[in-house]
């Protein structure tokens, strides 16, 4: 009658357990105190009931050993409630360096997903089970977010910048995929699953799609498609900074700060370039491309900018064997879709 | 009860002018707030038909009474209207108008003028609100997130955020006019520590109302701006930033959220210590932890955004001070429960919802702490999760204690003794109704049930059943009280003037008071709740 | 005779000394509030202005500093002349009182005058946000945004001014009925408190708005 009924949810990831253990612990520590006080207010109650109409109480008015005590003791617990809930959070929001990256587009009211080999799903998520996963997102209108019970992770997707998540199957199977920040009528239908599974049917399912090819092959293409590769050549530096090697690298802007390229700098250098204007350059050169690029276009091409360059403490492209050869972007710029610049090109740098 | 001192021989302030024009006109404090109470009270039953229509959505996880618009509606106006328009004004403007001055010792507010101003301010707004619902109504949430309410949303949302925007006013207004009051009008002898914990609550929430309250105006006047002229403020395709929207919201919605808790902790202080006739235990402890709550609630607005994408150290600062603004609420919490120790307790209507309230209070409040915790609140964010934690002291708390401090005040307000064994079952059934209706939320939430969700995967279905029974009996047991209070108001027996044997001012004048409140202004020279020093005149033994 | 001092005697109050104390504790109170309502503005320009310094430098240097100047000048001036009613008031001094409320609302007045022409000028050239907002620069979205923050800044401010001048006014008119006197001319101070906290919010809008324009 009633379809699976159960008090907790699916635990399926890397962080769940821990939270799950949290959660348990703070059951057990609030139950006893809140025990503790209806025992001593219900006992009080009945043990201490009105005699006679005109009984009056005991007239202490304080003992400053029990305040200070019952200030103190909360704030420690308090206190070490602060910093698991802290630990915890490190763990959820710092994705691990050999995740693999994919990007997903929250619109109203759908989500719309790339994976690195170039597949791309809308409202639902394959991903491998024991390979942490990261996923960049942004939205093309309201605010959503993306939220998977079963792994204990949330996180807003925001319209004009990218917001980051990760997790880890750790269990095969299907689980929900919610979009848990109100973003208009169909909110509660911006849901889809999550299906974890085991490398090898990953390794299926990828084959099974047809993908045009990989985000940075297809980054490529944009890259000239769009006129990019007309100002930024990669033989000589002259009205336009040379894109090779920049991700994750500092970059000096005319203001003098020094900035990380990550990929909401690279966002914003394509649809807002005057932003931030690189050290020695020129603004209102590079052209606008607001309303011109998709937002899953630009995905792919800050993929190809990536693959332009090693991550930091990422291994080389061509190194076989490594997690991200193997899953990431790196493959599909060695494969058929790298044209004018070669793998060995990119090696240089 | 005390032997009556015959109450009905001088004219009080119900019997002092007659007609509509002298109750539309009045300036005393006493009939304000009735004015008051008959609005909030209205709106709170239009809020909870509100709440009564999605309980009966949820029931199917599919939209089978009303559609996804609709419900968006439902849920938007349900926050609003409870929140603006019944939960903040609740009880500062109704008991205390009607006590504060007379606690004080005083003829009235400080500014009675522009304390009726306050209430036409107040109606206006509702007005105005009222009539974007009748438009069509708001389907944004009470949150108004950028940049769906003003580049998305197609409804109501400026007419609805100036209703706010003028009932902003309203609540400025009256904690000016309780801080003034609180500072310069005390009778002879009241020094601040002799002043009832009532007081000091209703002063550390006027504070805020003051200081927060103008970053509401202004949040909201910038969204009505940006919605008329299409500028972007919020709107990141124009270069601005949606989540500057919610840092400005939540810096008045969280000292908001303590605008609606201290009010309730200032009358369960008050009924903890009259049915207990024991001084409130830790005075000075109570009194000062209500100023540190105001203070430090301006400082953890953040810990609303921990999945918003702001920067990890920001939410650590904003969770740990959310772990330290706890630390007050369980200083009152102890010193209640120290106070019902010993005591001579007896289990009038006003004793059950003060321990109702403080049952349910310390639930909500626990469970905020799980929320304050980073990593386990970026899975149970925006879930039921959330919605339980705020019910559990919205409702449990808060409106436990209304409902507690209205049966309290009542002999004073209406003259009349209220039916005593009928309001103690009713007593009884809100607090099973709101745990059945609230309970099973708590699980939802942590199941993965995100709030704000029209229709819902099956399996939280059994559990929603649930919380709709109960919501119906939590109405039941909310419509009853309205009912057997009015009638009391005309047929119950007349009240004494102390019926409780209680140690605040307002019980040394008759019941109801004269117009002036007082014969002659009192002086005070014993401490708060001495019932030692009192015991001759309380007629106590 | 009647003591005028008895006659204003409020039925809540039990002496003059309380009753002025309170609306002096209670218009402090107001301003209180006041500076929150301005600062949650400032604070959202401030954000603004690191976010996209271009812009907001270009903005400001649309500002025209010297009638920005102007203005300041004559709300410092109106600052003064309150000062001086106020210190007529405590000397019973009625006549004078009257001239520097009136002067002090002529000023307001051309304040008032200047800033509204500069509104029409902005709105000449196109610099009003709102659909009839024009910008070429490549910072376009962001002068706007500049401009949004000045009209709304510099609006509620110009509102303030309008109710002050509509303070003043009720002030004279009390005046001239020979309400104030040297024992009891609260409204005037409690009036003053008003009029000077507008004229301090001026000086902050003068330095964020019209001053960065200098650099240019
Ligand atoms: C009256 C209203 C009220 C009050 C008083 C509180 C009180 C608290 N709230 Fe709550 N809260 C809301 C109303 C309120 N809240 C609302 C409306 C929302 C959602 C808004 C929305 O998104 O729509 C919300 C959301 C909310 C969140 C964000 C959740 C999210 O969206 O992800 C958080 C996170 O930190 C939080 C925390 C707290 C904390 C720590 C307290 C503390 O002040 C509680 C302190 C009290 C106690 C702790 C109990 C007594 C203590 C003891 C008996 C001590 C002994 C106990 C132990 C040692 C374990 N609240
Ligand atoms: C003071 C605040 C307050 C109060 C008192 C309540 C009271 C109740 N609330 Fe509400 N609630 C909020 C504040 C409050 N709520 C807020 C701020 C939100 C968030 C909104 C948002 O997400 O934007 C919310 C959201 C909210 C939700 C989540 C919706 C969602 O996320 O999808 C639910 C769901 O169950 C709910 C239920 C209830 C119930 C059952 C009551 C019950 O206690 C109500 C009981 C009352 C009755 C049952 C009324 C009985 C009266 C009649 C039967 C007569 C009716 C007749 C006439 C109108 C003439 N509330
Ligand atoms: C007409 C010339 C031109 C075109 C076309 C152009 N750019 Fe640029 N680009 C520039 C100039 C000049 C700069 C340096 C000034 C600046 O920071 O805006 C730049 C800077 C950048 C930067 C920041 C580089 C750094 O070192 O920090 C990125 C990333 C970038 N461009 C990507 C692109 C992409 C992607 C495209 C195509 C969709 C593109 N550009 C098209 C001229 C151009
Ligand atoms: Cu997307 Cu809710
Ligand atoms: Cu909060």
């Amino acid at each position: 009658m009633i379809p699976s009924f159960r008090l907790f949810p699916d635990s399926a990831s890397t962080v769940s357990g821990e939270v799950n253990g949290f959660f348990i612990c703070m059951l057990i520590l609030c139950s006893l105190m809140a025990i503790g006080i209806a025992a001593l207010i219900i006992y009080s109650c009945l043990r201490y009931h009105r005699a006679h109409e005109r009984a009056i109480g005991d007239q202490r008015r304080y003992n400053v050993p029990l305040e200070v005590t019952w200030t103190v003791v909360p704030f420690v617990l308090f206190v070490g409630m602060f910093v698991w809930g802290a630990r915890m959070y490190f763990d959820i929001e710092r994705p691990p360096d050999n995740a693999i990256s994919m990007y997903v587009v929250g619109k109203q009211w759908m989500w719309k997903i790339q994976h690195p080999e170039g597949q791309r799903e809308i409202n639902t998520l394959h991903i491998p089970i024991g390979q942490p996963v990261k996923l960049t997102m942004t939205s093309e209108d309201v605010i959503h977010s993306f939220f998977v019970p079963a792994f204990r992770t949330k996180q807003d997707v925001l319209p004009g910048r990218y917001t980051t998540t990760w997790f880890e199957a750790s269990k095969a199977g299907k689980y929900h995929l919610f979009c848990a920040e109100y973003c208009g009528t169909k909110h509660s239908g911006m849901i889809g699953w999550i299906y974890a599974m085991p490398r090898k049917d990953y390794q299926t399912w990828l084959t099974q799609g047809a993908a045009e090819g990989s985000m940075a092959s297809m980054g490529e293409k944009y890259f000239h498609q769009f006129g990019c590769a007309n100002c930024h050549h990669f033989n000589n530096q002259g009205r336009c900074p040379d894109l090779r090697n920049l991700y994750m690298r500092p970059v000096q802007i005319s203001t003098g700060e020094t900035i990380i390229a990550d990929d909401n700098y690279l966002r914003e250098s394509i649809y807002d370039p005057n932003a931030k204007i690189v050290y020695g350059f020129h603004a209102n050169i590079m052209p606008n491309f607001t309303g011109v690029i998709q937002p899953e276009q630009v995905a792919e091409i800050i993929a190809y900018i990536k693959a332009l360059g090693p991550q930091p403490g990422a291994q080389e492209p061509s190194n076989p064997g490594t997690a991200p050869s193997t899953y990431g972007a790196q493959k599909g710029l060695a494969g058929p879709g790298a044209t004018s610049i070669s793998g060995s090109e990119v090696q240089e740098r | 009860m005390i032997e009556a001192v015959p109450v009905e021989v001088e004219k009080n302030y119900l019997t002092e002018k007659q007609g509509v024009l002298s109750w539309f006109l009045t300036t005393d404090h006493k009939r304000i707030a009735i004015l008051y109470t008959v609005a909030v009270t209205a709106l709170f039953f239009l809020g909870g038909f509100f709440a009564l229509m999605m309980r009966l959505e949820l029931l199917s996880p599919r939209n089978w009474l009303v559609s996804a618009e609709t419900y968006n509606k439902l849920f938007t106006m349900h926050g609003i209207i409870m929140v603006w328009f019944f939960l903040i004004p609740s009880i500062p403007n109704t008991l205390g108008n009607f006590v504060m001055p007379m606690a004080l010792g005083a003829k009235d507010l400080a500014f009675p003028k522009l304390n009726l101003l306050s209430w036409y301010v107040f109606m206006f707004a509702a007005a105005v609100t009222v009539y974007a619902l009748f438009r069509g109504g708001v389907d944004t949430g009470w949150t108004f997130y950028t940049p769906f309410s003003t580049s998305y949303s197609t409804t109501y949302v400026v007419a609805a955020a100036v209703g706010i925007f003028i009932s902003g006013f309203s609540s400025i207004l009256t904690g000016l006019n309780f801080i003034a009051t609180t500072h310069k009008m005390r009778a002879p002898g009241l020094t601040w520590y002799r002043l009832p914990i009532f007081v000091w609550s209703m002063y550390a929430t006027s504070l805020i109302l003051v200081l927060a309250t103008p970053v509401l105006a202004i949040t909201l006047l910038m969204v009505a701006v940006e919605r008329i002229f299409q500028v972007g403020i919020f709107d990141p395709a124009l270069g601005g930033d949606p989540v500057l929207f919610q840092h400005m919201f939540w810096f008045y919605s969280h000292p908001a959220v303590y605008i609606m808790v201290l009010p309730a902790m200032a009358v369960v202080s008050e009924i903890i210590p009259a049915f207990a006739r024991k001084p409130l235990f830790g005075y000075k402890a109570v009194a000062w932890s209500s100023i540190a709550i105001a203070t430090l609630g301006f400082l953890v607005w953040g810990h609303h955004m921990f999945t918003a994408g702001t920067s990890v150290y920001s939410a650590m600062v904003f969770s740990f001070l959310s772990y330290c603004i706890a630390v007050p609420s369980a200083i009152k919490v102890f010193n209640w429960a120290a106070t019902i120790y010993k005591g001579s307790i007896s289990w009038d209507t006003p004793m059950l919802y003060a321990i109702g309230f403080v049952g349910l209070f310390t639930i909500g409040g626990m469970t905020g702490l799980f929320l304050a915790a980073l990593g386990f609140d970026v899975h149970v964010q925006d879930t039921y999760f959330v919605v339980a934690h705020f019910h559990y002291i919205m409702v449990g708390g808060t409106v436990m204690a209304f409902l507690g401090g209205v049966h309290y005040w009542w002999p004073k307000i209406s003259g009349k003794m209220y039916p005593e064994g009928l309001a103690r079952v009713c007593a009884i059934v809100v607090f099973l109704g709101f745990n059945l209706t609230f309970f099973p939320q708590f699980v939802l939430g942590y199941l993965g049930m995100p709030r704000r969700y029209a229709a819902y995967p099956e399996e939280f279905q059994f559990l929603h059943i649930l919380s709709t029974a109960g919501a119906t009996i939590l109405g039941v047991g909310y419509v009853a009280p309205l009912l057997y209070l009015l009638w009391a108001w005309k047929y119950a027996k007349p009240a004494t003037s102390n019926p409780w044997r209680a140690t605040g001012l307002e019980w040394k004048t008759p019941s109801p008071p004269p117009a002036h409140n007082f014969e002659s202004t009192p002086v005070v020279n014993t401490r708060p709740y001495d019932y030692e020093a009192m015991k001759e005149e309380l007629d106590l033994v | 005779m009647s003591d005028p001092v008895a006659l204003e005697l409020r039925e809540q109050f039990a002496t003059p000394e309380q009753q002025r104390e309170t609306a002096s504790a209670g218009m402090w109170i107001f301003l209180m509030t006041e500076v929150l309502m301005f600062g949650a503005l400032f604070s959202a320009y401030t954000v603004y202005r690191i976010l996209h310094p271009q812009g907001f430098a270009l903005g400001s240097s649309e500002m025209d500093i010297l009638l920005g100047s102007i203005n300041t000048a004559i709300l410092l001036t109106t600052s003064l002349m309150m000062a001086f009613a106020e210190s007529n008031a405590q000397e019973g001094n009625e006549r004078w009182l009257a001239i520097c409320l009136i002067a002090v609302m002529l000023l307001g007045a051309v304040f008032l005058y200047v800033k509204f022409s500069e509104y029409i000028e902005h709105y000449h050239e196109h610099k009003a946000p709102g659909f009839w907002f024009e910008d070429s620069s490549p910072y376009a979205n962001n002068v706007q945004l500049f401009f949004v923050f000045y009209f709304i800044m510099t609006g509620l401010h110009a509102v303030h001014m309008i109710i002050g001048i509509g303070i003043m006014a009720f002030l004279l008119f009390r005046t001239w009925v020979g309400s104030f006197s040297a024992q009891y001319h609260t409204p005037i101070v409690i009036g003053g408190l008003y009029w000077h906290f507008v004229d301090i919010v001026w000086i902050f809008l003068y330095a964020i708005f019209y001053l960065p324009g200098l650099h240019r």
